[in-house]
């Protein structure tokens, strides 16, 4: 055990030498632009808080993989509810005050993006849980493609402006320290992505029910003898998958102008980011978003912006091939499970 | 495991039959016109020789799609990217040879130029499949549906960014590459556009033939065996990696095969075509073709390229100020409907019910004639 944990490092930090050699090129390309310290510094802060949305996204890809052995693409439109629900609440008259008015809305948004996923999951998935996960990871893809298109239908192909949450208007208060520049929304997107960490934490650690996912999660056969109901699990964990999307797209949408393809882009990113992570652990995935963010936007920012995703599924793609399990070697457990189910 | 049995064998002629029949009827009307009659006509405007065409070249890359979904299932979400690949090494080499690479212009302007870059997308598809494909595909589970999805976003965002080049035009970015010429075989040219339609459709049955051989070949029993299960499959002494890359690698060719011929058909290109929503929709037509059915292939597509010709043309006038891409709603609830009550597809789906309902009727009155018999 302790030697395989020793073995486990070396085998993290030689997959983090390989991707730091590719610190060299970027440098260089950085000098070329006559980019001191300072650019640099910026570029890894906004990388950071895209990488923190990332990461909530994530965490909502390892709560389904993790209880049911899916890889939920839906949870892109999860995350695309979340924002444009949010927005439209937003815009409808009320007599509350306006910061009232805005959680109010956000709170809403994530109640029923909650009750949309867990109406998926019974409408979706539960009729065709003894299919092979292959064919239910067909399923979502099916469900993110509808909802993008119900997104269309409802809130039509405009992009939206949101308020940022501190000031209320569309300019961001901005701290400028040290030469940096800094959002305050982006306070806003670390802070909920650390709030969402502690409190699954929490919840994983020590409730009965995050216990009892925990136990699915471990062995499902196993789980089903000491009386855990796995279906009941599966309903859970796409509810609370949603609710943490949910809450992604809520916080992105100051910054990004929501519109209903949003989910695509993010879902992805989402989607490598929990890769990064070896797909089965929390914190794990908060590593890979906030390393899948700083990478793609340092790349981005030597070269050429519209070539960002890019770096992020060649990053997904060197993942794969040399290291599956994930950045902490946590993964090895899934890949083997997830084959088991699958025979 | 199905051994190639008679009903299989008396399945695959009319299968032929009815393919042939439909292609040579819908070709002869289009082509000759007779009485003034045309496919558009007979549609209400829907449906043209050049949707049949559309559908021939994608039944090119179905048919490896299924193969390597529904025999060796594996799951690709990036088949796009190949498809992608072979059309724009068709329209840059036909059109852009000469400056890029510096090949003398008699050369690139000779007939057989463009075959030669149709087999060089492919080797090129194919070596890119396998390399990726080996190791990748030694994991278990879903991986390759992951790398593949990566890949058909990197190669979709390589084609729009005109490679991550600042000053040479590689790939025409957003504009695409147009000028892109007819195929000729010495001085016969493959245009006007029946000449194209019997020629795609013609290599179309080449390729269905190709894969209706593969399955039943060695390698064919092979995949089944890995579909079935894997490790069983190893236990006979299947070497199942490779088994699955070579696999990958030949629907990975046949997706260039039909790029080419896109590419040609069409004389542009431009890289919304190959994006993952259209990696998405060929994942779709596999499904409602069947995944484990090289019959489905044709069908497949047809279903969802007359499917979406029909939305498009009378969505908006149901739906008011309803722009095109409505018909994505479609694609996700045709896609979760038939994974969930028809995962075989609706070929194979609506046959097995047919024939179970066909057995039940007969059992039912057997039953009443003997229960009848016996009761007075």
């Amino acid at each position: 055990m302790n030697r395989t944990r020793s073995d486990n490092l070396l085998r993290t930090a030689r997959f983090v030498a390989v991707l730091l050699l590719f610190a060299i090129p970027v440098v260089y390309l950085g000098i070329q632009r006559n980019y001191g310290v300072l650019q640099f510094a910026q570029l890894a802060l906004d990388g950071l808080r895209g990488g923190a949305i990332y990461a909530l996204i994530a965490m909502g890809f390892v709560m389904v993989f993790n209880v049911t052995g899916i890889i939920n693409f839906a949870q892109g439109a999860f995350v695309m509810l979340g924002g444009m629900l949010t927005v439209t609440f937003y815009q409808m008259e009320s007599s509350l005050p306006d910061r009232l008015h805005l959680i109010a809305s956000a709170v809403l948004a994530v109640i029923i993006t909650t009750l949309i996923g867990i109406l998926i999951e019974r409408l979706t998935i539960y009729p065709a849980r003894k299919s092979s996960t292959l064919t239910l990871i067909i399923i979502t893809v099916g469900v993110y493609i509808a909802m993008q298109g119900l997104g269309l239908l409802v809130w039509g192909a405009k992009a939206y402006v949101f308020p940022a949450f501190t000031t209320l208007a569309m300019t961001d208060h901005v701290f400028r320290w040290f030469g940096l520049v800094i959002k305050a929304q982006s306070f806003w997107i670390w802070g909920s992505m650390i709030l969402v960490l502690v409190l699954l934490a929490y919840f994983f650690e020590r409730t009965l029910l995050g216990k009892a996912m925990r136990a699915c999660s471990v062995n499902r056969h196993g789980a089903r003898l000491v009386g855990i109901g796995a279906e009941r699990m599966s309903l859970l964990a796409f509810g609370m998958a949603a609710a943490v999307g949910a809450i992604g797209g809520i916080v992105v949408s100051p910054i990004l102008r929501p519109s209903y393809d949003m989910g695509l882009s993010l879902g992805l990113k989402g989607f490598v980011a929990a890769i990064l992570g070896g797909l089965v652990s929390t914190p794990g995935a908060v590593l890979g978003g906030l390393l899948l963010g700083f990478l793609e936007n340092v790349a981005a920012g030597v070269t050429k912006a519209g070539m960002k995703d890019i770096y992020a599924f060649i990053l997904l793609i060197l993942t794969l091939l040399f290291r599956p399990q994930g950045l902490l070697g946590v993964g090895k457990t899934a890949v083997e499970s997830s084959s088991e189910d699958q025979g | 495991m199905k051994a190639p049995d008679q009903n299989e064998s008396k399945q695959n002629l009319i299968g032929w039959i009815v393919l042939a029949a439909l292609v040579g009827l819908l070709g002869w009307i289009g082509i000759t016109r007779p009485f003034g009659l045309e496919v558009a006509d007979l549609t209400a405007g829907m449906v043209t020789l050049d949707t049949l065409i559309r559908i021939g070249i994608l039944t090119i890359l179905l048919v490896g799609l299924n193969l390597l979904m529904g025999y060796a299932g594996q799951v690709s979400l990036g088949h796009a990217a190949f498809y992608g690949v072979g059309a724009y090494m068709s329209a840059i080499l036909t059109t852009r040879a000469g400056n890029l690479l510096g090949i003398s212009g008699s050369v690139v302007g000779s007939w057989w130029w463009p075959w030669l870059v149709i087999v060089v997308g492919m080797v090129f598809s194919g070596s890119l499949a396998y390399l990726i494909g080996r190791p990748i595909l030694r994991l278990k589970g879903h991986y390759l549906a992951m790398a593949t999805l990566g890949l058909g976003i990197m190669f979709f965002i390589l084609f729009r960014e005109n490679l991550g080049f600042q000053g040479q035009h590689i790939t025409g970015a957003f504009d695409g590459i147009p000028g892109i010429p007819r195929l000729r075989i010495a001085g016969f040219e493959i245009w006007p556009i029946s000449r194209y339609y019997i020629f795609v459709w013609l290599l179309a049955m080449l390729v269905i033939a190709f894969g209706l051989n593969l399955i039943n070949s060695r390698t064919g029993r092979a995949l089944r065996a890995i579909h079935g299960s894997e490790v069983a499959a190893r236990a006979m002494g299947v070497d199942v990696a490779t088994y699955k890359a070579r696999i990958f690698a030949i629907s990975a060719i046949l997706a260039s095969l039909a790029g080419s011929l896109y590419a040609h058909f069409q004389a542009s290109v431009s890289p919304i075509p190959f994006s993952f929503v259209a990696s998405l929709e060929l994942v779709v037509m596999s499904a409602v073709g069947g995944l484990s059915s090289i019959w489905g292939a044709p069908f497949g597509v047809a279903f969802i390229l007359i499917i979406r010709e029909i939305l498009r043309s009378r969505l908006r006038q149901v739906l008011q100020g309803a722009s095109g891409e409505h018909e994505i709603i479609f694609y996700g609830l045709v896609l979760i409907l038939i994974m969930i009550f028809m995962p075989e597809g609706i070929t194979v789906g609506v046959l097995n019910r047919w024939r179970s309902w066909r057995s039940r009727e007969r059992e039912d009155a057997a039953l009443t004639a003997s229960s009848g018999a016996g009761g007075d």
